[in-house]
């Protein structure tokens, strides 16, 4: 089967993500609006937007579990949305911003899910599985939770947990919806430490923030949308600026330095 | 680009005593391998006792060789294995009386326990069971139709036939509604449980009298009392085959834990998955139905007895769950037919009335978890 694995595509095109015209709405209204995002491999991007401007409708469309009204989703020259499931799910991973269960699974069998793709649908995990799970939890710095019940965690934990999960299924392309949100500010750090190893291996990273001064931190490129379309794209000094912010989050937006990195520090106030 | 230098050094200091993940540490629970095998093997040479036994009670005790002796013999194998031949007496016993009601009970109890795993793996919810899709109910219109209003049809054809027409108009409803999700599918089923159950009402209400009225609780209620052969046939071969194929569905269920999205982010191609797996749970269920009506309980209560012992992995926890169902409801059955007896009650009756105490002694002792 010649779909069966994504491959690295053709030598003209750059590599990396490169969506275009992604359309998507729902309930007669557009939630996604033209959107085109490029990533190039080895780089965090970062997607940013008030609530309700579609970074998680995008995201499911940029990850192929959604399919776009119009518009592609490229991927090292391959199509996502042409590529089988299976194969698609072996070159992306995805981790949603609220992903519960009732069910009492234990946090290394949540873990070994993120093997699926990698294994016939019929067979068990295999050693190598339960190896790249074990790997997979030590990365997210998850490893002291292997034994507990998902259940049983706090926000922060299990969002490590689904970070871990992402990290099992060796993506090419990862992608995560405000991985950070639940975590204290030394986890925030690790997550975005355990992003920057990743893309120093030539994964690409696109990740929805909240926090502008994470994204000022730890993302090569930034995406800011309003309503379903973008509103600027371009590098962190680009975009994460007073005159671009203010319209769209509505409030005033001073950019500091932070003493040690000279990276921006975005302070508001209600305007 | 320019790589990012994170402010702070992020090397959290691993706290002493915190397991490492590399060395070799004990396997967790419901971990696969030998353990599983432990397990399926056990449950397994619990089901062979458990038929061997529950055969031999009855009002006319029966030694376990006898019960071996008879199945040799229509098997053709008590001449080469040099035994007697048994009395024409404890081998119609065996053979024709009990043996089919014992193998029909453990053929119901295993597909009703993998249907109950595989519904509550589909949609997520703990209150899942096999009949989620109005198939119980579809199949009690149809068999209340026979025994109440005599329409001419044979009883299971027209159990069958209630049940499938029942997933019909719940897949129709849901798909109608907007698509197969988890809730969409609960909330079908039951709005097309209801109504068929309406229907059953009626029917009882218009019809009934005396002895019709017993024979419909009786079906109603569940029961294998006048299993045969062809019961057999029917329900041991339906889970053989329906049973199996969803029993090696085990990693795709497993997908579902975290929902749709998560299971197509996995490469699962959620709602073909989905609908597969629905119509392959009604077929069985409906199979089963037709010989047994409606045994509740097993398919609801005996998949998370399994779980809070051996944990959510669907690869072990489908085939031990459809094992420990087969021996729960042969061992429901016997206490159905011989604690009471002479009097028979339907062995519904007792495994509500087995099953609730075990499971309010599994939730007890599993508290303190979410
Ligand atoms: N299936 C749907 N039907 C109708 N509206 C939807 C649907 N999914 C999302 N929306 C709406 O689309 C908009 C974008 O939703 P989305 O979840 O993508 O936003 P978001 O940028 O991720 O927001 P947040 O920052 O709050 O997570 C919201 O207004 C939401 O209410
Ligand atoms: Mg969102």
């Amino acid at each position: 089967m010649t779909d069966d694995v994504l491959g690295p595509g053709d030598a003209r095109s750059p590599g990396g993500l490169a969506a275009e015209r992604l359309r998507w709405g729902a309930g007669g209204r557009l939630l996604v609006d033209g959107v085109d995002v490029t990533a190039p491999p080895g780089t965090v991007t970062g997607l940013l937007g008030p609530n309700g401007s579609g970074k998680t409708t995008l995201l499911r469309l940029l990850a192929g579990v959604r399919r776009p009204e119009d518009g592609t989703v490229v991927l090292d020259g391959t199509d996502l949305h042409a590529a089988s499931a299976r194969a698609r799910a072996r070159a992306v991973a995805l981790v949603e911003q609220d992903a519960t269960t009732d069910l009492p699974i234990t946090v290394l069998d949540a873990v070994l899910l993120g093997r699926i793709p990698h294994r016939s649908l019929l067979a068990g995990p295999r050693a190598s599985d339960r190896t790249a799970a074990l790997e997979a939890l030590d990365a997210a710095g998850a490893a002291a939770l292997r034994d507990r019940e998902v259940t049983t965690l706090s926000g922060g934990e299990r969002q490590r947990v689904h970070l871990a999960r992402a990290l099992a299924q060796q993506p090419r392309l990862l992608l995560l919806d405000e991985p950070t949100n639940h975590l204290d500010v030394r986890a925030q750090l690790e997550t975005m430490t355990v992003l920057r190893k990743l893309v120093a291996d030539g994964v690409t990273v696109v990740t929805a923030l909240h926090e502008l001064t994470m994204a000022a931190h730890a993302c090569d490129h930034v995406v800011l949308l309003a309503a379903g379309r973008v509103v600027a794209a371009g590098t962190v000094e680009d975009v994460l600026v007073p005159e671009v912010l203010e319209p769209v989050y509505g409030v005033r937006v001073d950019v500091l330095r932070h003493p040690r990195t000279g990276r921006p520090v975005l302070a508001y106030a209600e305007s | 680009m320019t790589p990012v230098t994170v402010p702070v050094s992020t090397e959290r200091p691993t706290a002493p005593g915190t397991p490492s993940t590399s060395g070799a540490a004990p396997a967790p629970r419901g971990s696969s391998g030998p353990r599983a095998a432990v397990w399926l093997v056990g449950a397994a040479i619990v089901l062979v006792l458990s038929v061997s036994v529950a055969v031999t009670l009855g009002p006319a005790h029966l030694p376990v060789s006898d019960v071996w002796r008879s199945v040799a013999q229509h098997l053709g194998l008590d001449g080469p294995l040099g035994l007697d031949r048994l009395a024409p007496l404890p081998d119609g016993l065996v053979w024709e009386l009990r043996l089919p009601r014992v193998l029909t009970a453990a053929g119901v109890g295993a597909g009703l326990a993998v249907c109950g795993v595989v519904m509550q793996s589909l949609t997520r919810n703990p209150l899942a069971d096999p009949y989620l899709l109005g198939l119980s109910s579809g199949a009690s219109l149809g068999a209340v139709c026979v025994l109440g209003l005599g329409v001419a049809m044979v009883l299971p054809v027209a159990a069958f036939a209630g049940a499938l027409l029942a997933l019909l108009a719940t897949l129709g409803l849901a798909g109608a509604a907007g698509g197969l999700t988890p809730s969409r599918t609960v909330l079908a089923g039951l709005a097309v449980s209801q109504l068929a159950a309406a229907g059953v009402s009626f029917v009882i209400f218009w019809t009934s009298t005396g002895d019709s009225y017993q024979d419909i609780l009786s079906w109603l209620l569940g029961s294998v009392a006048g299993a045969t052969w062809t019961s057999v046939a029917v329900t041991c071969g339906a889970t053989l085959v329906l049973g199996g194929v969803l029993a090696a569905t085990g990693s795709l269920l497993d997908a579902f834990t975290f929902g749709d999205t998560a299971a197509a982010a996995l490469g699962v191609p959620v709602e073909r998955a989905r609908r597969i797996l629905l119509v392959l749970v009604a077929i069985l269920t409906g199979a089963l139905v037709s010989q047994s009506g409606s045994i509740g309980f097993v398919g609801l209560v005996l998949p998370h007895a399994v779980r809070l012992v051996v944990g959510t992995r669907n690869r072990l926890l489908l085939p031990l769950s459809g094992l420990l169902g087969a021996s729960f409801l042969v061992w429901a059955d016997t206490a159905a037919r011989t604690v009471f007896a002479p009097r028979e009650i339907p062995v519904g009756v007792m495994t509500a009335a087995v099953g609730a105490p075990v499971f309010a002694f599994l939730l007890w002792r599993g508290r303190g978890r979410a």
